[in-house]
C-alpha cells in the first residue's frame, strides 16, 4: 500500500510554460516538471530572442553600438544608454558638463518610474487583476509623452552621447515634468488603496516566493529582488556615479524576501525617484549639454574598463576591453534580469504553478535583456 | 396543434433566443462596465453606443473554422460545448420571469434547477479532457473541485430558504414575498423578524457561491489566463469557444436570477407598486453589475485559497446558519 502511494506520488509530467505563454511576458520558456500542480523542478530555457548584441559591439564603432543599448531592456532603455555611455566616457576620459549629468539623472529616473509602473500593471495582470494595468498605463503615457518630446522616441531611447546629450530640455518639458510629479503623487495613494491593501493580493504575495539574502548573493541578484531580501545594495549609493551623490534619496529595503517585499520595494522606489526628479528640477544648472572637448571619433586607450549603473531591474554593468582602435575588442554586458531569473529554478521548487507565476512576475523579467 | 405543445415550442425558441441575446448584451455591458471602470469608454464604433459590437463578434466567431487538435477525443471534444449550452437553456424552463411569464410552473423547480445546472461542470470536464492539452486538463480538474466545493454551501443555503418558505416552487417563493422589500426573504421583517438576522448571511453565501459556480472572477481559476492560458477552452476555436462563452453568461444570468427569486423578491416591486417582469430584470441586471464590478476590481485568488474558503469558512458557516434557521423557525 505504501509502495503504491509513493509510486503514485512520482507520477509527474512535464509542462512547457512558454515560449508563448501569457505569464512569461516574452519568449521565455520554463520547463516545469509538475506533480499535480506542485513544481518538482523548473528549468528556464533561454535563447529564443538572442540577437548577439555583444558580438555586434565588436564589429561596430563605439558610437554605432549606442542604439543597441536601448534594445536590451526596452522598458528602462535610458539606464542602459547611461551605463554604456558612462563606461565609454570612463575609458576615453571624457568630462560631462553638469547640466547634462543632471538631465541624465532626471530622464533616467523618469524612465525608472515608467518601468516600475509598467511592471506594476503587468504584475497585477499576472495575478488576474486587469484594471490596475490601465491605470498604470495612463500614468506611464504621460512619461512617454515627456520623454518623446526630448529624446524623439517613446521606448527604445538613444538619447545620451559620449560627453553629453543629443538634445537639450526646454521649459515645456520642465513644466510638464512638474505637472507629472504632482499627478503621480496624487495617484499613488489610490494605487495603494486599490491594490496594495487588497486582501486577495496580500494573501497571494505574503510569504510566497521567499528568497533569502544568501540565495541572492549566490546567484548575483541585484536591484529590487536583492533589496526585498534585506540586502541594502544600490549602485547609486554604493558605487556613486554621475551626480547621484548630490541628491537626497533613500534606498527602500525590506527584509521579508517574499513577493510582497519586492512589490513594496518597487512602489517605494517610485516615490524616491519622484524625490530625485524634484531635486533635479530645482538644481538644474545653466550651461552646455555637450562637452566641448569631446572627440568626434572615440579611441579609448588600451585597457579594461567597467562601469555599473542602477537600472530599474538591478545592477547593469558594462565591461569594455579596448585595444586602442575605433571598435571595442570585447564588450561584455552584465544584465540584472539574467541573474534574477537564475534563482527561479531553486526558489520555485515545491511551489504551486499559480504561486510560481506570482513569483516570476515579482522578479520583473525582461526577456530581451536576459538573452541580449 | 395542441396549445400545450405550441406553448412549449414557443418557450424553447424564446429561451434560446433570450440566452443568445442576453449573452450578447452582457458582453457589451461587461465591456462598457470594464471600460468605464478603467477610464476608457469601451466599444463605441459598431452601432449606437457600440451596441452591435457583440453581434459583429458573434458573426466573426461563427465564420471561423472549427479546429480539432491532433490527438483529441473527437466526439467528446465536439459534444462538450453543446453540453454547456443545453443545461443553460433548460434552466430557463424553471425560472419565473413574472407571474405569467414562465415556461413551466414546476412544483420542485428549485431542485430541478440545481439538478440541471450541475450538468454544466461535466461539460467543462469533458472539454478539458478531450482537448489533449495539459493546461486544459489542469483547468478541468480545477473547475470540478471548485464546483463541488461551492455546490455544497450553495445547496445548504438554498435549503434554509426552502425551510423558511416551505416550498420548492419558485413561483410560490416569489408570491410569498409580495408587498414590499420588508417582505423579501433577505429581510423578512413582517414574517419572522428574527430571520432578518440570518437571511442576509444566507444571501451573501449564496451570492458568493453562485459567482464561484459560474467561474467568474475573482474565482475564475478554471480559465486563469496568466497560468493556464485559456483553461479548458484553450483548444477551442470559433463557435466552440463561443458556446462556452454563451454558456458562461447564461449561467451568470441564472445564478443572479436565482438569487433574486430566493432572496430579493423576484418580480415584486420594492414598494409594492406595479410588480412585473421589468422589476425582475432590473434586479437581475443590477446583481450582474455587481458581479462585473467584482471582476474588474479584484485580482484572482489561488485554487487552494478558494477551496479553503469553501471547506473551512463557507461550509461551516452555512451549516451553522442552517441549524440557526431551523431553531429560529421553531421558536418564533
Amino acid at each position: 500500500m505504501n509502495h503504491l502511494a509513493s509510486d503514485m506520488h512520482k507520477e509527474t509530467f512535464v509542462l512547457n510554460m512558454g515560449p508563448q505563454h501569457p505569464a512569461t511576458h516574452g519568449v521565455l520558456r520554463v520547463k516545469l516538471v509538475l506533480d499535480g500542480e506542485y513544481i518538482v523542478e523548473a528549468e528556464p530555457v533561454l535563447g529564443y530572442i538572442h540577437r548577439m548584441h555583444e558580438k555586434m559591439g565588436e564589429n561596430r564603432t563605439w558610437a554605432q553600438f549606442m542604439p543597441n543599448t536601448g534594445r536590451l531592456d526596452y522598458l528602462s532603455a535610458l539606464s542602459y544608454n547611461h551605463g554604456y555611455v558612462a563606461a565609454v566616457e570612463r575609458a576615453a576620459g571624457i568630462e560631462v558638463p553638469e547640466r547634462a549629468e543632471v538631465i541624465r539623472v532626471m530622464t533616467v529616473e523618469l524612465n525608472r518610474i515608467s518601468s516600475h509602473l509598467l511592471w506594476f500593471g503587468a504584475y497585477l495582470l499576472d495575478l488576474g487583476g486587469f484594471t490596475p494595468l490601465l491605470y498604470a498605463f495612463d500614468d506611464r503615457e504621460q512619461i512617454l509623452d515627456l520623454l518623446e518630446s526630448v529624446t524623439g522616441s517613446r521606448l527604445t531611447y538613444c538619447y545620451f552621447r559620449f560627453g553629453g546629450l543629443y538634445n537639450d530640455i526646454d521649459d515645456d518639458f520642465i513644466a510638464g515634468l512638474k505637472g507629472f510629479v504632482e499627478r503621480l503623487r496624487s495617484r499613488l495613494p489610490m494605487y495603494h488603496t486599490l491594490v496594495t491593501k487588497n486582501i486577495i493580493l496580500m494573501k497571494r504575495l505574503k510569504d510566497i516566493g521567499v528568497v533569502s539574502a544568501d540565495m541572492c548573493r549566490r546567484y548575483g541578484a541585484t536591484g529590487p529582488v536583492a533589496r526585498g531580501s534585506g540586502i541594502d545594495y544600490d549602485v547609486r549609493k554604493n558605487e556613486p556615479y554621475s551626480v547621484y551623490p548630490e541628491f537626497d534619496f533613500d534606498v527602500p529595503v525590506y527584509h521579508e524576501g517574499d513577493s510582497m517585499a519586492r512589490y513594496m520595494v518597487r512602489m517605494d522606489e517610485i516615490e524616491q525617484s519622484l524625490r530625485i526628479i524634484e531635486q533635479a528640477i530645482a538644481k538644474l544648472p545653466e550651461g552646455p549639454i555637450m562637452a566641448e572637448k569631446a572627440p568626434k571619433i572615440i579611441k579609448p586607450a588600451k585597457g579594461d574598463y567597467y562601469h555599473a549603473v542602477e537600472a530599474a531591474r538591478g545592477s547593469f554593468g558594462v565591461r569594455l576591453v579596448s585595444d586602442g582602435t575605433n571598435t571595442p575588442y570585447r564588450l561584455k554586458l552584465r544584465s540584472p534580469s539574467f541573474c534574477n531569473l537564475s534563482l527561479f529554478a531553486e526558489a520555485s521548487q515545491g511551489m504551486l504553478v499559480a504561486d510560481a507565476v506570482a513569483f516570476m512576475g515579482s522578479l520583473d523579467l525582461v526577456i530581451p535583456e536576459i538573452d541580449r | 396543434m395542441n396549445p400545450e405543445v405550441s406553448r412549449l415550442l414557443i418557450y424553447v425558441v424564446a429561451a434560446i433566443a433570450f440566452v443568445a441575446l442576453n449573452a450578447a448584451m452582457l458582453v457589451w455591458m461587461e465591456r462598457k462596465v470594464a471600460g468605464h471602470m478603467q477610464g476608457r469608454i469601451g466599444p463605441k464604433e459598431v452601432g449606437p453606443f457600440g451596441l452591435l459590437q457583440s453581434f459583429a463578434d458573434g458573426i466573426k466567431l461563427m465564420t471561423k473554422q472549427l479546429i480539432v487538435p491532433e490527438g483529441a477525443d473527437v466526439p467528446l471534444f465536439k459534444v462538450a460545448p453543446m453540453l454547456v449550452m443545453i443545461p443553460a437553456v433548460m434552466c430557463f424552463v424553471t425560472i419565473p420571469f413574472s407571474e405569467t411569464v414562465a415556461a413551466r410552473n414546476i412544483n420542485v423547480g428549485l431542485l430541478l434547477l440545481f439538478a440541471i445546472a450541475s450538468v454544466n461542470i461535466l461539460a467543462l470536464l469533458l472539454g478539458g479532457w478531450a482537448s489533449n492539452n495539459k493546461y486544459a486538463v489542469i483547468s478541468a480538474a480545477r473547475a470540478v473541485s471548485q464546483n463541488v466545493a461551492y455546490e455544497i454551501p450553495m445547496l445548504i443555503t438554498a435549503i434554509t430558504v426552502v425551510m423558511f418558505t416551505r416550498t420548492m416552487n419558485l413561483h410560490d417563493i416569489v408570491m410569498q414575498q409580495a408587498g414590499g422589500f420588508w417582505n423579501w426573504n433577505i429581510l423578512p421583517f413582517t414574517k419572522n423578524p428574527a430571520m432578518a438576522l440570518v437571511m442576509p448571511i444566507s444571501f451573501l453565501i449564496f451570492f458568493t457561491c453562485s459567482m464561484a459556480e459560474t467561474n467568474r472572477a475573482p474565482f475564475d481559476l478554471g480559465e486563469a489566463e496568466s497560468e493556464l492560458v485559456a483553461g479548458f477552452h484553450t483548444e477551442y476555436a470559433g463557435m466552440g469557444f463561443g458556446l462556452f462563452f454563451l454558456g458562461e453568461y447564461a449561467n451568470v444570468f441564472i445564478g443572479c436570477s436565482l438569487a433574486v427569486i430566493l432572496f430579493l423578491g423576484g418580480w415584486q416591486c420594492p414598494f409594492g407598486l406595479a410588480p412585473g417582469i421589468h422589476w425582475f430584470l432590473i434586479k437581475v441586471y443590477s446583481l450582474i453589475f455587481v458581479v462585473m464590478w467584482a471582476r474588474w476590481t479584484f485580482p484572482r485568488t489561488t485554487i487552494y485559497g478558494l477551496l479553503n474558503l469553501s471547506w473551512k469558512i463557507l461550509i461551516p458557516i452555512s451549516l451553522f446558519n442552517l441549524v440557526l434557521t431551523g431553531a429560529l423557525i421553531k421558536v418564533f
